[in-house]
């Protein structure tokens, strides 16, 4: 195993050894690698069907693979439900957002995470503690610029697309201690939206906290990825620096148009 | 978080002109509605408002056609008492109705227990008190059926509960052996069993414990829905699974329990059942099953999951019960009680069509 170029001989946070996962004939994951180091922003990058969700699935605990290891932090993990990666500190941000739009703003960023009461109030009555989770939900909000929406109790499908991204997105980053995975956090975004979106992703890294980037867009992700990630045919084909290579370059790798000449980046 | 602005990344130069543009982001937008679009986003943001002025409307129509007979303190407590058993096991319903499912057995485990609670105080003579934890125990077992059914072997609640309902209905006849327990004989064996027809009267209304049970029924189930984990997480299975799982929710544990917690409501209502007709009867609650989906639907709930209250519920039923007991004192054939609730029902569910398609 050799490490990216800028963190060399570093173990890395979150790494990913001959994951495999199949669906009858249909093969999403056929031996698939993945290294994410500390602090960083690894940009996931493939062609449709390269088995790029697949991969995010299995390390978010969505998808259980059939075969391969995970490890973060140097021990092996074995995530069998979203659930557990968060409790490792792993947050996503599906592409289907994952809200739940009849619940309060409030309501679905503590979603499956409630605090409760202080005393017997909430440990023999289960009673939540309304107030704190309504004050933290408006300070992330805030915090992310997106506390424009008239009250932290409106149900989230009263809230337009860029607003549920924001709200999915404030859920990540607030609970995230070690990894951020957002699966193409920008896709449902107008221009300004999307640049907010990316100012967080600087942000999230800067508290030291690595984030995994499933994007599409590709000025974007060469515009802040610290490396490139490059998804093919259910594998890791290479890992690119985005400042060794253009973005033409990236497009050929990914659709097989040319094979990239060193393998590990 | 720090602070985001003082770290603007280099811009792409299709964005440099942005800053010309609005800042704000998000922002959300007041546009002018027609007075039927307010109508609709108010009906939206305050669910329980509609059968609220229906309920409103209906006593009033009554009290003006049917007058003092009707609007008396002892007619409208009576109407209380007639939604007792429909408000409890309306109540374990709603329960299921929010998670997008439904429960077709639910008469059908009131009267299994109601038997069960029977047979084992009256005919065998066992202590009251073991015979009441014995049919709870039971509608808990029919619960465990069904919640397994629907979470272990993935069949659609509606076609696992329409099983249950005649399998659960077959073991009453069976266990009953089709013989009703006279009035008289659970009075003179097993009085506990009748403990919630009791009546109380004050200022001349006249409610019976049970009325008591059934609202302080409804009472718990709102604190556990609006004030407990489990009651949001009952909202956000029903609302998307696929988003409550990845948000961490075990839905199968939820959906598995709320059957079980329905299961123990309904064998509550046998309890409830049992003091308000006095007598035990194979035959008894036939109208159960459907009544409760009515009043759930009447309430404002929504069928497609994640909308509805408890308070629409007894509402729901509360305006069942007025339709019934209106229509009735106006000399008015029961055949025509059926079709005003009939008409009740399709009317509610196209409201909630309507209002469901507000967006932002």
């Amino acid at each position: 195993m050799s490490a990216g170029p800028n963190v060399p001989g570093a173990t890395p946070l979150l790494q990913a050894r001959g994951l495999n996962k199949r669906y009858g004939r249909v093969t999403a994951l056929d031996h698939a690698d993945f290294d994410l180091y500390q602090g960083e922003i690894l940009a996931v990058i493939g062609d449709n069907g390269a088995g790029k969700s697949s991969l995010i699935r299995a390390l978010s605990g969505a998808l259980v693979p059939d075969a391969g290891e995970i490890r973060l932090a140097g021990s092996p993990v074995a995530f069998r439900s979203p659930l557990d990666a968060q409790a490792a500190g792993i947050e996503t941000v599906y592409q289907t957002l994952a809200l739940s739009p009849s619940l309060s703003i409030a309501d679905n960023m503590f979603l499956g995470r409630e605090l409760r009461r202080a005393g017997p109030l909430g440990t023999i009555c289960r009673m939540l503690d309304r107030k704190a989770m309504q004050r933290i939900a408006r300070e992330k909000l805030t915090e992310l610029g997106l506390m424009t929406v008239q009250s932290i109790n409106q149900r989230v499908e009263t809230l337009s697309g860029g607003q549920r991204q924001g709200v999915a997105v404030a859920r990540a980053a607030a609970f995230g201690s070690r990894v951020v995975i957002m699966d193409e956090p920008t896709a449902a975004l107008g221009v300004k939206e999307s640049r907010r979106v990316l100012e967080l992703i600087l942000d999230v890294r800067r508290r030291g906290v690595s984030v995994v980037l499933i994007s599409h867009n590709m000025p974007h992700v060469f515009e802040i990825a610290d490396r490139i990630h490059i998804h093919r045919l259910g594998r890791r084909l290479t890992v690119i620096d985005p400042k060794a290579y253009t973005m033409s370059d990236a497009v050929a790798f990914m659709t097989g148009a040319r094979a990239p000449v060193e393998v590990a980046a | 978080m720090t602070d985001i602005g003082s770290s603007r990344p280099a811009a792409q130069a299709f964005e440099l002109v942005l800053d010309k543009g609005e800042s704000r982001v998000a922002e959300f937008e007041v546009r002018a509605r027609s007075p039927l679009q307010k109508l609709q986003h108010f009906l939206h943001a305050n669910p329980t408002a509609v059968p609220a002025i229906v309920l409103l409307l209906s006593v009033a129509a009554f009290g003006f056609t049917v007058g003092s007979r009707f609007l008396s303190m002892f007619n409208l407590s009576l109407i209380i008492q007639q939604v007792t058993i429909i408000g409890v096991i309306g109540a374990a319903q709603t329960l299921i109705v929010i998670t997008a499912g439904i429960d077709l057995s639910v008469g059908a485990i009131m009267v299994l227990c109601s038997v069960i609670m029977g047979k084992l105080a009256v005919t065998m003579g066992l202590p009251a008190p073991i015979a009441l934890v014995a049919g709870v125990a039971a509608g808990a077992g029919c619960g465990v059926l069904n919640g397994a059914l629907v979470t272990r072997l993935k069949l659609p609640p509606f076609i696992v509960t329409l099983g249950t309902w005649s399998i659960f209905f077959a073991l009453n006849l069976w266990y009953s052996a089709s013989e009703t327990i006279r009035s008289q004989e659970v009075a003179k064996i097993a009085p506990l069993l009748q403990a919630l027809g009791t009546p109380v009267n004050i200022l001349g209304a006249r409610f019976t414990y049970g009325s008591f049970f059934m609202l302080g029924l409804v009472a718990l189930i709102w604190f556990v829905l609006n004030r407990t984990a489990f009651g949001r997480h009952l909202y956000a299975v029903g609302d998307d699974p696929d988003a409550a799982r990845l948000s961490g929710i075990r839905t199968d544990r939820i959906l598995f329990s709320v059957y079980v917690i329905a299961g123990v409501i309904c064998s509550l209502g046998a309890w409830a059942l049992i003091g308000r007709i006095g007598s035990i009867s194979p035959q008894a609650g036939q109208t159960a099953n459907l009544d409760s989906i009515t009043a759930v639907v009447v309430g404002g709930a929504s069928l497609f999951g994640g909308r509805g209250s408890i308070i629409g519920t007894l509402i729901g039923a509360l305006i069942v019960g007025v339709f019934r007991n209106g229509l009735a004192l106006s000399d008015v054939d029961v055949l025509w009680q059926e079709f005003a609730v009939g008409w009740l029902i399709i009317i509610a569910v196209a409201l909630d069509q309507w209002i469901r398609k507000v967006s932002a």
